[in-house]
């Protein structure tokens, strides 16, 4: 192939990517038109777990460091908006920001202690550092509300219906998903990826490991926490439950579900756990036995994801096409 | 601190060792992150609740716990992990997938009301030790945490299994070439690790009582004591338990709303100087 040909294919695949994301938008958009607001609701929840869920992604999929404790810096996000906002009487959007500070601020912390493991170690850790958030908003009863957590009207006026919220989330979400790959397929972004490979590679490459994963901690941290202001703003509530270690595990599963390591399907791995969640739930409260047993299905059968599987299994069947043409 | 204080940390401290000692038996030889350690630990009190109540016997509800928890821990290992050997990653978060049906399980069975298991009459009241007057319960668990460090000390250290499992940490691959089964070596040390978890559940049920979120203050407890502690060492989970029993008491008595954090600082502190713990090594792979 030509040069040319090479440029010109480059343009077209370009073109094509942003067709189907145009796609994707319009359909996004014009969802709630047909929905009702309950299933509104659902499609703003997919949403906003899909933001939590690539974020972890940021950090397994391209730093090979799974992390449970972003449940715990979500939740900090949505009780500093809803304190913030409800008993320290400030706006809303002002609170949002606050919000967002406190969950990068808490990454951070978690970031300077866990850079320094990896694999079981790092996921020991922050599972830890999360349960302590955790005990700490169960206990600190006085500034958290303790068990009952926290009540209050976070979303401006605009964004009461949930037409109007479900789209405010949508233009989040996309400049949260842009900002991400952007992230992620930058040349920092790629260094990450060098760690995640070998890590010893890159130390001999010169490159300061600790330092990277740090700002790739924070980065991924910052985006958990707009996720977090936003489901408070969606939930108007916290409680414990939102910092807990189900909070984690619910996030890395949706990671997990839709491929570790594809960012956008954070998306379709919430949507599968929230639809299931949903149609569950209507038959039985036992939602935890439910996603436990979720959970051990896909390690032991699905490891790669549901998008990761469904590609293994098209991979297969064509190359056993081509191999029959061959023939 | 006040004598009284010291010997609530110990105590403390004493199930904090029963319980964190079989988490890092497991993590230590077979390299799996028991997630459903805490999980285990709750169901054991529950177990162990059932069983006292009904027979009237502590110490047949201690044996029932720890036989259900080992039963339990059998179909962990046997039933599912074996699906995901040599998969770090994949191990940790079936565990925790195998915890959330446990706890859930025992809600449904249990209901979410607090549970206290029933003291035995013999170790009801208290008695006079170091000039304050104490409960005897409490003491008779610092007793048996002893005893339990003893018994895993003398096992490790003095027995053929001991032997094995202490060879098994260091390198399993080399075992199983000289011609041991090491994975009936991996599979008592899972039974065993889980039995005392179970052992734990019955203690703490006496004087911690029993309620849905108990197992995850345990499993945090236990972390952070690996964390400090380092994989698969008892001197360390020693170590581990008495600094953050004591520490977690100190914490209670001076802010009680955030003793949490008390036990975060040396943890963070260790980490930043010594990211395997006290007492861990690196792994030889």
């Amino acid at each position: 192939m030509t040069e040319a040909g090479s440029a010109q294919t480059k343009i077209a695949g370009m073109t094509g990517r942003a067709v189907s994301v145009v796609v994707v938008l319009a359909i996004a958009a014009a969802l709630p038109l047909q929905l009702s607001n309950y299933q509104t609701g659902l499609a703003t929840e997919v949403l906003i777990f899909g933001m939590l869920a690539m974020s972890i992604d940021i950090l397994a999929g391209f730093a090979g460091r799974t992390s449970l404790g972003h449940g715990a810096i979500f939740g900090v996000s949505g009780y500093v908006v809803v304190y913030a906002s409800a008993q320290a009487g400030l706006p809303p959007a002002v609170a949002f920001v606050l919000g967002m500070t406190a969950a990068t601020l808490v990454a951070i912390i978690f970031a300077l202690l866990a850079v320094r493991t990896s694999g079981v170690y790092f996921l020991l850790l922050t599972l830890a550092l999360g349960m302590i958030v955790w005990g700490i908003c169960l206990r600190w009863t006085q500034v958290t509300g303790g068990e009952n957590g926290m009540r209050g009207d976070v979303r401006p006026a605009f964004l009461v219906t949930h037409r109007a919220f479900y789209w405010a989330v949508l233009a989040a979400a996309t400049f949260v998903s842009y900002a991400m790959w952007r992230f992620v397929r930058s040349p920092f972004g790629l260094t990450l990826l060098g760690i995640r490979d070998s890590e010893s590679r890159m130390k001999s490459l010169g490159y300061n490991v600790p330092l990277h994963l740090f700002i790739g901690f924070a980065v991924s941290g910052f985006f958990a926490g707009i996720a977090g202001a936003l489901y408070a703003m969606f939930n108007n509530f916290v409680s414990p439950s939102t910092v807990a270690l189900a909070q984690s595990v619910e996030g890395v599963l949706m990671m997990i579900a839709g491929g570790v390591g594809t960012l956008f399907g954070g998306f379709v791995g919430a949507a599968a756990i929230i639809t299931l969640e949903n149609v569950v739930s209507a038959y039985t409260q036992r939602w935890q036995t439910v996603l436990g047993v979720t959970f051990i299905l896909i390690m032991i059968c699905a490891p790669e994801g549901i998008i990761g599987t469904l590609r293994a299994i098209l991979t297969r069947g064509r190359l056993a096409k081509e191999r029959y043409k061959g023939n | 601190m006040s004598t009284f204080q010291l010997l609530n940390g110990l105590t403390f401290a004493a199930l904090l060792f029963v319980v964190a000692s079989g988490f890092t038996l497991i993590f230590g030889l077979l390299r799996i992150v028991n997630l459903a350690h805490g999980a285990l630990y709750l169901l054991g009190g529950y177990i162990g609740f059932a069983v006292a109540t009904r027979t009237g016997s502590f110490v047949l509800g201690g044996l029932g716990a720890m036989a259900a928890i080992a039963a339990i821990g059998f179909v962990l290992d046997q039933g599912l992990l074996r699906f995901v050997r040599g998969n770090d990653l994949r191990q940790v978060l079936l565990t925790l997938g195998f915890a959330f049906v446990l706890d859930d399980m025992a809600l449904v069975i249990w209901g979410g009301d607090s549970f206290t298991v029933p003291i035995p009459q013999m170790l009801k009241g208290g008695m006079q030790v170091f000039g304050v007057f104490y409960p005897t319960y409490r003491l008779f668990v610092l007793a048996t945490g002893i005893f339990v460090f003893a018994g895993l000390w003398l096992l490790l250290n003095h027995t053929r299994l001991g032997a094995l499992i202490r060879a098994g940490v260091d390198d399993a691959e080399m075992v199983e070439a000289s011609g041991v089964n090491i994975r009936r070596v991996f599979l008592v040390t899972f039974l065993l690790g889980s039995a005392l978890a179970g052992l734990g559940g019955l203690m703490g049920g006496a004087f911690l009582s029993l309620y849905p979120s108990a197992d995850a203050e345990i499993l945090v407890f236990s972390l952070a004591i690996v964390i400090i502690g380092g994989r698969g060492s008892l001197v360390g989970v020693g170590v581990g338990s008495l600094l953050v029993g004591l520490l977690n008491t100190l914490g209670q008595v001076m802010f009680p709303e955030l003793a949490y954090f008390v036990i975060f600082g040396p943890m963070a502190l260790l980490l930043a100087f010594r990211p395997l713990g006290l007492f861990g090594r690196a792994a030889t792979t």
